[in-house]
């Protein structure tokens, strides 16, 4: 917050100050004199309306050609090639990120409290972990796919299932939840630390009853930001949790999530208007889920 | 009692935060144990230099997908870099605080949406696009640069914007004193000021497009040659892993494998040149 106000400084001196008032008929004589600069400030303007022309055109186009082929078919229990369902992708979605966020939440939050609150200044072993952490972060979701498949589908045995899909998708959302945790972790006052030392908690009571409370809202607002990586994953599920179009038996058996679904039903082309219509509803979730998101963070920023 | 507590849950965090090294070990080992010896079973230079891939006469040469994958990349560092940076110019410099409101989030927003949607827009909207304006089948370099662009423009503009706003407020100030207009000062100022910072939010990009499968696969026709022009069908490093994957066996699967441990390379070496621009330009 203290960055928009910085930048928005400039003008808001302008604005405020009769001296140096600027008007906009002022503005535009004086871009009459430097040419040069009015075009530089067009093309700035017109570069952050593409940008938001992009994302609003996107949605439009999907929206508008998916919404008239949504209907009560798509929304069948089972899944035909005639129906295109999308209710055992939508249950194998929310199996998929359950598992996942129950496996990565607990890894991430206690590596975070390890960072933030035992590790020692200059202690190598946490530069270890910051690096890998950050490798982590980089790496490509069809990488995380082809290990996924080498290591838990063929080397562990567990075949193409949601098991294998969800321990993969843990592993790389492993590092949004350890990285937010830590923000949140580092943003409470180590005056409330100091508070509870002093009446004589000890740390791991300090931990859990007054520092992880605090931070609830910024890890709560990162869980939801990896489950929307989950929600749209494709690449390293593929061959993994593979694409069964049912409502698993077991975690041992294979299940395709909407992402999925969405892009065997596009990539066959043989039912494209359902595949606008999926569209629709993984858009909608994902950006359901980054309001959610964002609602929470803002939370945090005003308390 | 109380104390052996504390111990072993310092034990349990510890382990927690090793969890991230030991994934990275393993991704590593079992990528490179299944890759390289299907490597060396091909020939090295073969492997990576050889421009053809036929696998149905055991013929493994990934040279096309190398530089399909570097052609789309660069395509979509052209189209995405100038816009991306002069977004966050813009979200740093230019806008009210009630534009910016609705302008940040929809960049976030941006980054959010699957990649699958991305895709599927690319196949319904830029493919025929391109099929109608200027001929061909539409699948092509061209389009999945256009998608890899507007793919990459939220981390472009997330890390330059915060970069830009890093620059001390008395650059601008200093540059508008001495009579520069507003524009020459944010560009000839604060911009160099903020170029290391920039240019790893750039590298980030790279590692973004370069990494990208699912929105590559439905755009860019995946034709397994070196290709002729910006018109024709590519295949990328990723889309060659996906298409073949699911048949493949034999040291065809392993020649996969090892198309991914290329990729794997590619997206470490870029990782570890975006951290020493990031230390740099933190140092400054």
């Amino acid at each position: 917050m203290e960055n928009i106000q910085q930048a928005a400084k400039p003008s808001a001196m302008m604005n405020e100050a009769p001296m140096n008032h600027l008007t906009l008929s002022d503005r535009l004589k004086s871009y009459k004199r430097t040419p040069g600069s009015f075009l530089v400030m067009l093309l700035v303007v017109l570069s952050a309306v593409a940008t938001i022309a992009a994302l609003v055109f996107l949605i439009l186009y999907i929206l508008v050609n998916g919404i008239p082929y949504i209907n009560a078919d798509l929304f069948s229990w089972t899944y035909t090639s005639e129906n295109c369902s999308v209710i055992p992708a939508a249950i194998n979605t929310v199996i998929m990120a359950g598992i996942s966020l129950l496996l990565a939440v607990p890894v991430g939050i206690g590596s975070a409290i390890y960072l933030v609150e035992y590790a020692k200044k200059g202690n190598k072993l946490v530069k270890v972990i910051r690096v890998t952490a950050e490798t982590l972060t980089g790496i490509p979701s069809i990488v995380y796919g082809l290990f996924g498949m080498l290591f838990f589908v063929t080397a562990l045995k567990w075949k193409f299932s949601i098991l294998a899909g969800a321990f993969t998708l843990a592993i790389m959302i492993l590092p949004v939840i350890l990285r937010t945790t830590e923000e949140a972790l580092l943003s409470v006052p180590d005056s409330y630390r100091e508070g509870s030392f002093g009446l004589g908690a000890g740390k791991l009571r300090t931990i859990f009853k007054i520092v992880l409370p605090a931070a609830v809202p910024g890890i709560l607002s990162g869980v939801i930001l990896a489950t929307g990586r989950i929600v749209g994953e494709t690449a390293a599920l593929i061959y993994t949790a593979g694409t069964v179009a049912k409502i698993p038996n077991s975690a041992f058996s294979s299940g395709r999530t909407l992402a999925v679904h969405m892009y065997l039903l596009a990539n066959e082309g043989l039912h494209v208007n359902q595949a606008y219509a999926t569209a629709v509803i993984l858009l909608i979730l994902v950006i359901g889920i980054n309001a959610l998101s964002s609602f929470i963070a803002k939370k945090i920023s005003k308390a | 009692m109380a104390k052996s507590k504390e111990k072993i849950m310092e034990i349990v965090f510890l382990l927690a935060a090793c969890v991230s090294i030991l994934a990275v070990a393993l991704i590593c080992v079992f990528l490179f144990a299944n890759g390289i010896p299907a490597m060396k079973k091909i020939g090295f230079a073969d492997f990576l230099l050889g421009t053809t891939w036929k696998p149905g006469n055991d013929i493994y040469g990934i040279f096309p997908m190398i530089l399909g994958s570097i052609y789309v990349t660069v395509g979509a560092i052209i189209i995405g870099v100038p816009i991306g940076l002069l977004t966050a110019v813009f979200l740093a410099w230019y806008c009210p605080e009630k534009i910016y409101k609705v302008v940040k989030p929809a960049v976030e927003l941006l980054a959010g949406i699957p990649s699958v949607v991305y895709g599927f827009f690319g196949m319904v909207m830029i493919v025929p696009a391109i099929r109608y304006n200027f001929g061909g089948t539409g699948s092509s370099i061209l389009a999945a640069s256009i998608l890899l662009g507007i793919m990459i423009l939220p981390t472009i503009i997330g890390v330059s914007e915060s970069a830009i706003r890093a620059v001390p407020g008395s650059y601008y100030e200093g540059s508008l004193a001495l009579g520069a207009t507003h524009e020459r000062s944010v560009f000839r100022a604060v911009l160099p000021a903020a170029k290391s910072g920039i240019f790893a939010g750039i590298i980030l990009g790279v590692g973004r497009a370069i990494g990208e499968t699912m929105a590559v696969i439905m755009v860019a026709g995946n034709q397994a040659r070196v290709p002729k022009g910006i018109l024709k069908g590519v295949r990328t490093l990723t889309a060659n892993i996906v298409m073949e994957m699911g048949y493949a066996e034999g040291l065809h699967r392993e020649a996969l494998i090892a198309t991914g441990v290329v990729l794997f390379v590619f997206i470490l070496i870029i990782n570890l040149a975006f951290s020493i621009i990031k230390m740099r330009s933190e140092k400054e």
